[in-house]
Parts: C-alpha cells; structure tokens; sequence
C-alpha cells in the first residue's frame, strides 16, 4: 500500500514532465530570426515594451500601438524628416479661408488588393467620432465642423463635414483655420481602414489574418499576444517598390535590461524608443562605445504646481521653487540623456521655439531667493522651514530620482522642507486630478508638431489636462485668437506671448525638453526617430 | 472521505464567492479606471466608456454581472486590450505558465529535500553546513536579483542559454532554476528541521538496529513522516507557482499569465482582474484541499473529520 | 540450544568478585543539578554556528544604531559624486544620486531590520495562535479558519495595498499592516499541519486526559513541538517582509524618499547591475548576512531546545 502510493506519486510526475515537455514545441516556435541567413532576407529584429492594447486605429492610444500602426496604416499624410509629405493623397486643395480641404487620393490599394477608397476615410473617421464606438482620441478630430458636437452626442453624424465627393475625392470642411491639420491627417486616429471588413466584423483588428487589412507599407503577418508581432512587406503598397526591409520581427519585452542585453548579445538590431528604451545603466557605455543617438523630442518634463495650495497658491513662491531647479546638474548626472533644461513650455523641437525666450535663467538661486523673500512676506511667514512642501510623483522611470534631486535643491538652497510622496499609478493620477498636491511631476508629448498641443491645456482650470486650478483672462484671449489666426508667424507670436503670461505666473515649473536615445548596429540604416518619436520602418534599409 | 471531500468542495463554493465579493468591493473602492491616462480626455467620451463597459450601472448590477461572469466563467471583454477576452488571454498564457511552474517545482521539490536530507543525515558536519549556507543563500536572495544576474553572466557572457523569449525548452531553463532557488532554499530547511525531528523517533532508531542503511531508513521511514510540513508549504506554492511570475516573466520576455495579475490591477481592467482572481482562487483552493487529503495519505493518524470528542 | 545450555553450565563462582559496596551515596547525583534554561544556553553556546550568528547580529545593530550617527555623511546629502566606485572615502561607493552608500547600508538598516523582526513576530503571534486553534479543533471550526486563510491569499493583495495607500498616510504603521494581512497564511497553515499530526499523540491525549487546557496544550505541547517547522518558517518571513517592503515603497506605502532601506537599495542598485554593482552588492550582501545569521541563530535554538537532541 505504502509503495503504491510513492509508484503513484512518482508515476505522476513523469506524468507531469511529458506533459511540461510538450508545450515548448508548440504555438510558439516562432525562431525566424535564425531560421534564413539575415543577409539577403533584409529582417529586421526589434523589441517593444508591451503588448500593443489595440491595433485599431481609431481605437489605439498608446505608443506601442502606434509604433505598430504607423507601419501598416498610412494617412492622407504622413511625415517625413519633420515636413509633411503626401502619402495616400495625390493632390491636396485648401480653400482661400483655409477651411476646407480637398484631398484627392492615389491609386492605392489595401493589402487585399482592393482600392483605398475616400468611404474608407470617411468610414474610419466616423467610426471614431461615433459615440458609440467610445474612442478615446476622438477629440483629436474635433477641428473637423461638427464633430466635436456629433462625438458628444448633440449633433447628427451627417452635420460632420466629411464628404465623399467620389471614390478618389475626399472634402473636408473644418471649425477654423487649423495650421496643422496635414499634421493630424498623419495621425493614426486620421488612417483610413477597409470599411467593409470592419462592417462585418467588428473584431477585426484582435488579431492578425485575413480581417486585418492593411493600406501600409507592411502587413501584420503574425500576432502572438503578449509574445510576438511579425510586420512583412506589403507587395500591394503603392510605394513598394522604395520598401527594403522584406519582414521585422518585434518581440515583447518588458525588461528595460533585458532589451540592453538583447542588444549587446545582437538579437535585436536597434533600441530606442518606441522600441524599448536605452535605461540609465546602459547610457554611459553606449557613449563611451561611441553609437548612443540623440533627438531632440517635442515632449516636455514639467512639475506643475497646484496653484490652491496652502502654499503653492502664491506665484512667488513657484517662482522661487521654479528658479530654484539645478536642470542642467539633474540632466548631467541624473537623467543623463542630454535634455534640454526647459526654460519655457513649448519644447525647442516646435517649430518657431528653437530659441529660448528667455523667461529665466536656470538655477538662478539669487532671483528664486529674492521670489522667496516676497512670497513668503505675502504669506505673512518668517521662515522658510515653515513652508511645507509635498513632491507627488509616481514611482516609474527616473521620477524618483529626479525629485530627490530637486528635493535636495529646494532644501539646501532655499531652506524649504520638501516631502516626497510618490503613488501608483492610477492613485496618483487620481490625485493630481482633485488637486490633491503641491507639487506633481508630469509629461506632456505632443501629438501633433505645434505648440497649441503644449498650450492648449492650460487655457481654464476647467481643462481636464490642467490640474493645477490656474487660469488667466488673457492667457485664454491669446490662445483663442490663435486659432483663427491664418497667418503663421503672427500665430507663433501670440502663442509665444501667451507663454510669456504663464511663465510670469508658474503654474508649472518646466524642467526638461525630452530626448530620444537609441542605438542601433552600424549595418542599419534610415533609422532614427522623429521630433515626434515615430520610426518609419518604411525607409529603414540593412546592409550587411 | 468521500462526504469529506464533498463538504469541502462546499466550503470551496463559499470561499470563492467570498473572493468574488471582496475583489468586486476593493475594485469599486480603488481609485482610476481602465481608460485613465495622463491625458484625459473630454468628460462625454468618458460617459461613453463607462457606458460601453456598463460602468456606469449601479454597483448592485455589476456585482450581479460578477458573479453570473463566474457561475459561467466567461468574464467578458478586457476593457484595456480591445477585442479581447480575459477567457482567451488566460487560455493563452497559462499552459506557458503552467510549464514553466511544473518545471521550478520539480527543480525546487528535488534540490530542496536533497540538501534537506543531506543537512539532516550529516548534522552539525561540514555537509549540513555547506547545504545550509546554501538553502540560506537561496532564501535571502530574492529571485529578481537573481534572474538578471543569471541572464546577464550565464546567457550573456557565457552564451550558456538564450538571453529571453520563449520558444523552446533552452528557454525555460534560467527562469525555472530562478523560480525554484527560493522555494528549493525553504523546502530544504524544512525538510532539514522535521527529519532532525524525526530521527530521534523511535522508528527510526528501530529501523537502524534492525540493519537497514542510513539512506534506506530515510526513504523508507523519516522522509516520508517528515515531509509532512513540506507538503503543507507545497499545496500553496503549486498554486502559485504554476500560475506564473510576474518578475520572471518580465525579466525573460515570456509571454506567461504572471503579468496579468499585475498589470490587469494597474491598468484597473476590472474584468481581467475578476477573471485572473477567481482562475487563480479554484487552483489555489483545490491544492489546499489536495494538500489535506495527503496528510492522511502521508500519516495516517490524521484523520480528516478532525478531532474526536 | 544445547550450546547455549551448556554456556550456562559453565558458569561458576569463581568468575565473580566482590568488589566492595557503595553506601549512603547512590541517591546523589554525580553532576551538579543543571536547570532546563542553563542547559539550553550551555548547548546553545556550543554550537558555533550559532554563536557566530548572534556575533553578527549584534555587529549589524551597533552598526545600524551608530554609523549614522558618527558618518561625516548623512544618509540623504548628495555630494555630487555620481556613481562612484568603493573608495577610501566611500567605503561602499555612492549612488546615482551621489550619496554615501555606506552610511546609507546602516540608515537602511534600521528600517530593514525593524520592518523584517516586527513582521516576523506578528506573522509568528497570529499563525502560531490560528494555526494551532484550527488544527486542534478540527472539524467546521478548522475548516472555516483555513478556507479564511485561503481566502486571504487568494483575494488580489495589490489591490488591497493600493486601498491602503488611499487610506492611510505612507509611513512605517501602515507597511506593518499591509506586511502582516497576508504574511501569517503560510505560518498558520504550517502549524496547522503539524498540529494535525502531533495531536493524537499519545502524550497530547494522555495531557488532554489529564484536564490539561487548550492554551496549556499549545503553549507546552504543540508548539515545541512544532519548532522546527516554525522557526524555518520564521527565516523565510524575514527576508520576504525586507523585500515586500521595496516593493510597497514603490508602490508609496513605505517611507517616503530619500530614507533608505536594505529592500529599495537593492532593488534600485539591480538597475545598475552592469554600470554601478556595489550599489546592488552591498545591500544584497548585507541582507543574506543578516538572513544567514537568524538562520544560524534559529538552527541553533531548535538544536538547543529540542530535548530529544539531549546527549
């Protein structure tokens, strides 16, 4: 009895190692990086940080939704090197008053073979406006006359001013003057899809295979959930023909160390955002070994004040906290990407905000101690360890270390008794959108190359992006005349006056224009991201 | 036996429903939602949201959808990967889980009650010594440290093993033995403390005068009466352990379902939450049960009514 | 057998000697009486293991309680040496912030050790108290008990943290709290299965059948009994509750930066695995010293109060 037992037992963990054994072989044998000699093949391997949480277009938020998206979708437009360029249309009309828009699209196929027709735009935009459809950008296409109101649930789907002319012609007629409409018509929430898949299947963009048809310079060939994309070339692209890579391979990994490792060890061809990202470990090696790129990114690294509190309701004391920042000492030591300290809140990516405009110095602790003095006079205190100071931050990243950094700043320089209070995630969000802070580290990356992305959300304490209870007349006068401003460069000037009004008041403290750092072996080419951290694998090339 | 094991299998019933409930309360009290982000955006696409994932009914009602969700175990859609089902998503990951789990156990069930025996046969000697210092390092190294020094030095300097990924058994072999040491590290101190316990037993010492060999008497007698405390550790740990490592799967890239536990609790995708609870909840249960039913497998003094009046 | 018979036929007096008798003295003891505690404390000091264990422990606290004091550094000034390797000024090197790691090993100390004992003995209190109850009452009471434990385990443990986090201020109490919700399952689910086996027992039952009360047979009988199992258990309690606690400071439940603890030092210093090391080694080093000597101290107080290792 007793040894039947154990023969039981045992005989069950045999059991159990056949059964463990056989699930290697299975769905996942995917090795086909290694299985063909890379140097004909132009295979490119690439690693993205998660599982992309949806490869609809319309539906898709994130950044490694988009990295995949921006492959195999193409818009009316896309960008290239930083200008716009035609990409599904042939031919772009703007009226005079510079409201309507008549795209007049190529001959450009699906990778079914059928034709990308303007019903498909006018498909996938109205799919994403639709209430029902819940997308999540779809404010993105507000500039478009009625939509906002459709997407809200006022107005009726036919007031939004997206016509079908024919099948080769799509007008759009918009709210006002946006300079930088062809920059949205590149976005992916903009990309058309085929509408008479997406008809009949709602699910259609779950996984790759016959419904998931694409108008890109790549198809989606194979996609193991949480593990592995396989992009492949779309042969039926209209430009084809200037498409070298033949297949990329992007596996999902979630370890910043271990994309570096993958890298050192040549599985994969190129780190950098949006595929995984170059960690702090790494970054001196990769300079000191001479191959760590550097981009300027149009996204800024802000701590925004919470302009109600006890004591960060008092614009000299943000003043003082703002000055009071070592940017230059936190980018050399800490964050070690070769930032830009932010002096303003438009990053120097922007178009028209190459230069500073000089609002303040960095580390100017003479002026933040005069700012001090005043603040603290205004508040009727005596000194400044009785200022109180919370530092929210979420523990990811370099948060932690940065604020630590500031932390250090405030208290050595000004005197200031400075609490870190970091959250997770969602909590803290939570918190900073009740104003339930002092102090709170944020990042804004635009969508769009223009500086109303960075500025819009400041214009009332009512904008959900604000959180941090400031507003300003004048400041919302500018920006509206902004908008139905036409001419460019007096445009530019009223938003550079309008970041003038914030930066004399400190709703935030601009700490750092982002950088994109990738490395990537010497045998790829064509590979960098843009100002807006996109990788267009469609010029990338490989030369072994 | 069999009506014990019935009225357990109720008790199971009525845990779980309790675990269905506690989550369903904790979900509604934990502040963010599925769609928060940085960037809000406006309150009427919000509305929809909520609308399109029935968040915006009263509590009662979703409590109603939970609980029916687990009597038919379907838990619906994520509501952060789009178009797709918690149902899938386990399906998915959890053999590559699972594989990798019964992997570590074996590696952890062996090495363990090894070094245990070892320490326990050679006493207070060099060998329980050596043993001991190493379950200790097992133990008080956690695996994450362990994981990206194994990857670092042994996949990549030494090119021993695939740096990450998941496609073949060369590629379970790090995270396995990273997995494992911990739990190898425990079970070998305490198979060490109960076969000290056991081998002042008069069995044992009967079983030596009778003439057996030192290693005979341990598998034939001390072992199997000193697992006991193993086996109570190992009913809870299969549980976890087959149902994946967040950390491990995240340092080797394997597409396992360690990571939903987490990151459906940080993405707020209450439904995946719901789903990843109650799956890992009927495993845990059972193995607790299972672990009860051994006990008087392994010893047979205990029986499972409990005590006698 | 007519061998064996004719052995004892051989047998003469002869073969004996009188070799005198012993008065008065055979009812005193040869030794000096030994008390149960001094005994123990004897056997302990002789295991050196052990000795080496409380040797270290008592260096890791002064340590702990003086460096800081005494370090030209404090745990949280940056002296804008970023990353630097052990040096005769750093002994254990600086950060990515620029601080010393030495004096920040025994800053962190102090939490660690503070955070991981007092976990320990909660988790001990409560599992020994459940586990015991449940094994010995057996029946719906043990049932109901341990489907609690189960149920405990099984409900997500981030979310409750996160509910945590909304409700109490970050600090030492609510670690504590958050530490010891979960921590005592697997004690109590061990004591529980060995109470199990040692209650029937024939001198479990000969003191139950003696009146002996329920506190009287946990305290006297079950426990000791259950020791081994309990202390081994108590050494994996301490390094997990040190490691937890990294993990619920990143989640904000812990103390709020620039405090160190051993648990965030080297789970920070394993980012920097490849550029920094020593920021990941010497916490890490210092944890597994710590564990090792509990251990030590655990193995040898097992040994030291087992009565049937007695020589």
């Amino acid at each position: 009895m007793k040894k039947n037992n154990f023969l039981l037992l045992s005989l069950l963990l045999a059991l159990s190692v056949v059964l463990a054994a056989c699930n290697f072989g299975g769905s996942k044998e995917d090795s086909g990086s290694t299985s063909t000699d890379g140097t004909s093949s132009k295979e490119l391997n690439l690693v993205l940080t998660s599982e992309p949480p949806s490869l609809h277009p319309q539906l898709a938020t994130d950044s490694a939704s988009n990295a995949i998206l921006q492959n195999v979708f193409e818009g009316l437009t896309t960008v290239k090197d930083g200008e716009v360029v035609k990409a599904m249309a042939e031919d772009i009309q703007v009226s005079e008053d510079n409201l309507t828009y008549t795209f007049t699209l190529r001959d450009a196929k699906w990778s079914n073979g059928d034709t990308v027709t303007a019903q498909d735009f006018e498909y996938a935009w109205k799919f994403a406006l639709n209430p029902a459809s819940a997308s999540e950008y779809a404010s993105i296409l507000y500039p478009i006359k009625g939509a906002q109101s459709y997407n809200e649930g006022e107005g009726a789907v036919e007031d939004v001013a997206i016509k079908v002319v024919d099948e080769k012609t799509l007008e759009v007629t918009l709210e006002n003057p946006t300079p930088y409409f062809l920059e949205l018509t590149a976005f992916k929430t903009y990309y058309p899809i085929h509408s008479k898949t997406a008809e009949a299947n709602a699910n259609w963009a779950a996984d790759a295979g016959d419904n998931y048809i694409t108008n890109g310079p790549f198809t989606l060939a194979d996609w193991q959930h949480s593990g592995s994309i396989t992009l492949e070339k779309n042969e039926t692209y209209w430009d084809a023909a200037n498409v070298a890579l033949n297949k990329v391979n992007i596996s999902m990994v979630e370890n910043e160390a271990t994309a570096a490792t993958m890298f050192d060890a040549g599985e994969i061809d190129f780190l950098g955002a949006p595929y995984q990202t170059v960690g702090l470990d790494v970054i001196n090696r990769y300079k000191e070994e001479g191959i760590l790129n550097i981009q300027d990114y149009a996204a800024i690294y802000v701590y925004k004040f919470n302009t109600t509190g006890e004591f960060t309701k008092n614009a000299n004391i943000r003043k003082a906290l703002t000055l009071a920042i070592d940017r230059q000492g936190l980018i050399d030591n800490i964050t070690k990407g070769e930032q830009t300290p932010a002096l303003g809140m438009v990053p120097k990516a922007i178009k028209g905000f190459e230069e500073d405009r000089g609002y303040f110095k960095d580390n100017d602790l003479e002026e933040a101690k005069k700012a001090l003095a005043a603040g603290m006079q205004e508040l009727g205190i005596t000194d400044p360890s009785q200022i109180q100071i919370n530092l929210s931050i979420n523990t990811s990243e370099a948060h932690a270390a940065i604020a630590q950094f500031v932390q250090e700043g405030w208290h050595k320089n000004l005197g200031i008794d400075v609490t870190i209070d970091n959250s997770e995630w969602q909590v803290y969000l939570d918190k900073v959108s009740n104003l339930d802070y002092d102090v709170a580290r944020m990042g804004w990356i635009a969508d769009y190359n223009d500086a109303y992305t960075f500025l819009e959300q400041y214009d009332s304490a009512k904008n959900g992006n604000n959180d941090t209870g400031w507003e300003h007349p004048e400041y919302a006068s500018l920006l509206k005349q902004s908008i139905t401003e036409t001419d460019a460069d007096a445009r530019i000037e009223l938003l550079k006056q309008a970041e003038a009004v914030a930066m004399s008041e400190f709703p935030i403290a601009p700490v750092y224009y982002y950088t994109n750092l990738f490395v990537k072996k010497d045998y790829v080419e064509n590979m960098a991201p843009d100002s807006l951290g996109n990788v267009q694998l469609k010029y990338v090339d490989i030369n072994k | 036996m069999l009506k014990y094991i019935f009225k357990r299998l109720v008790y199971i019933l009525i845990a779980l429903w309790v675990i269905v409930t506690a989550t369903f309360f904790l979900m509604q009290l934990a502040p963010g939602s599925p769609f928060a982000s940085e960037r809000s955006f406006p309150p009427q696409i919000e509305a929809q949201l909520n609308a399109k994932y029935g968040l915006d009914n009263p509590w009662y009602v979703q409590y109603k959808d939970y609980l029916i969700d687990t009597v038919t175990f379907d838990f619906g859609e994520s509501m952060k990967y789009k178009g797709r089902s918690t149902n899938d998503m386990i399906a998915e990951s959890f053999p590559i889980s699972l594989t990798l789990g019964i992997e570590a156990m074996i590696l952890a069930i062996g090495f363990g009650i090894l070094f245990g025996v070892i320490s326990a046969l050679y006493h207070n000697k060099f060998p329980d010594y050596l043993a001991s210092t190493l379950a200790v390092l097992g133990i008080s190294v956690p695996s994450f440290i362990l994981a990206g020094l194994m990857q670092y030095f042994l996949a990549f300097k030494l090119g021993m093993f695939p740096v990450s990924g998941w496609k073949g058994f060369a590629y379970s072999i790090l995270p396995a033995f990273a997995i494992a040491i911990t739990h190898a590290g425990f079970i070998a101190k305490l198979t060490r403390s109960s076969m000290l316990e056991q081998s002042n037993s008069d069995y044992v010492k009967m079983a030596r005068a009778k003439g057996l060999g030192k290693w005979t008497t341990v598998f034939k007698h001390t072992l199997r009466n000193a697992l006991l405390p193993v086996v109570t550790y190992l009913g809870p740990l299969t549980a976890g352990v087959v149902t994946g490592s967040f950390i491990i799967e995240q340092i080797f890239a394997i597409p396992g379902l360690g990571k939903h536990f987490v990151t459906s609790i940080t993405n707020r995708d209450y439904t995946v939450i719901m789903g990843t609870t109650v799956f890992y909840s009927i495993i845990l249960l059972f193995a607790v049960l299972i672990v009860d039913i051994l006990y008087s497998v392994i010893d047979p003094r205990i029986k499972l009514r409990g005590a006698k009046k | 057998m007519a061998q064996k018979n004719q052995q004892f036929d051989k047998i003469s007096p002869e073969m004996f000697k009188i070799v005198g008798g012993r008065h008065g003295d055979t009812e005193k003891l040869s030794d000096k009486s030994v008390s149960f505690w001094k005994e123990v404390r004897l056997r302990f000091s002789q295991n050196k293991l052990a000795v080496f264990g409380i040797f270290v422990l008592v260096i890791v606290t002064l340590l702990a309680i003086f460096v800081p004091i005494f370090s030209p550094y404090s745990y949280r000034e940056q002296l804008g040496i970023y990353n630097a390797a052990p040096s005769a000024a750093h002994w254990f090197g600086t950060d990515d912030l620029g601080r010393d790691i030495f004096v920040r090993v025994w800053q962190g100390a102090r939490i660690s050790l503070f955070i991981g004992i007092t976990a320990a003995v909660i988790d001990l209190i409560i599992g020994v108290l459940w586990g015991s109850i449940a094994g010995l009452a057996g029946g719906r009471v043990d049932n109901i008990m341990m489907r609690i434990a189960d149920i405990l385990s099984a409900v997500p443990y981030l979310l409750v943290v996160i509910i945590l986090l909304v409700v109490l201020k970050p600090g030492l109490i609510p670690m504590i709290i958050a530490l010891s919700i979960t921590g005592w399952v697997n004690m109590a689910r061990i004591v529980r299965g060995e109470v199990l086996s040692i209650k029937n027992q024939e001198y479990v039952l000969a003191a139950r059948t003696l009146g002996a009360n329920t506190w009287h047979l946990i305290m006297k009988h079950l426990v000791p009994n259950a020791l081994g199992a309990i202390l081994v258990t108590m050494t994996l309690t301490i390094p997990s509750a040190i490691f937890t606690e990294s993990f619920l400071s990143y989640l904000g439940l812990g103390v709020p930066a620039p405090t160190a603890s051993w648990g965030t030092m080297a789970s920070e210093g394993n980012k920097a695995l490849t550029s920094a090391p020593w920021r990941l080694f010497f916490p890490a080093f210092f944890i597994s010293l710590t564990i090792f000597a509990f251990n030590a101290v655990g193995d040898g107080l097992r040994d030291a109060l087992d009565p049937k290792l007695r020589k």
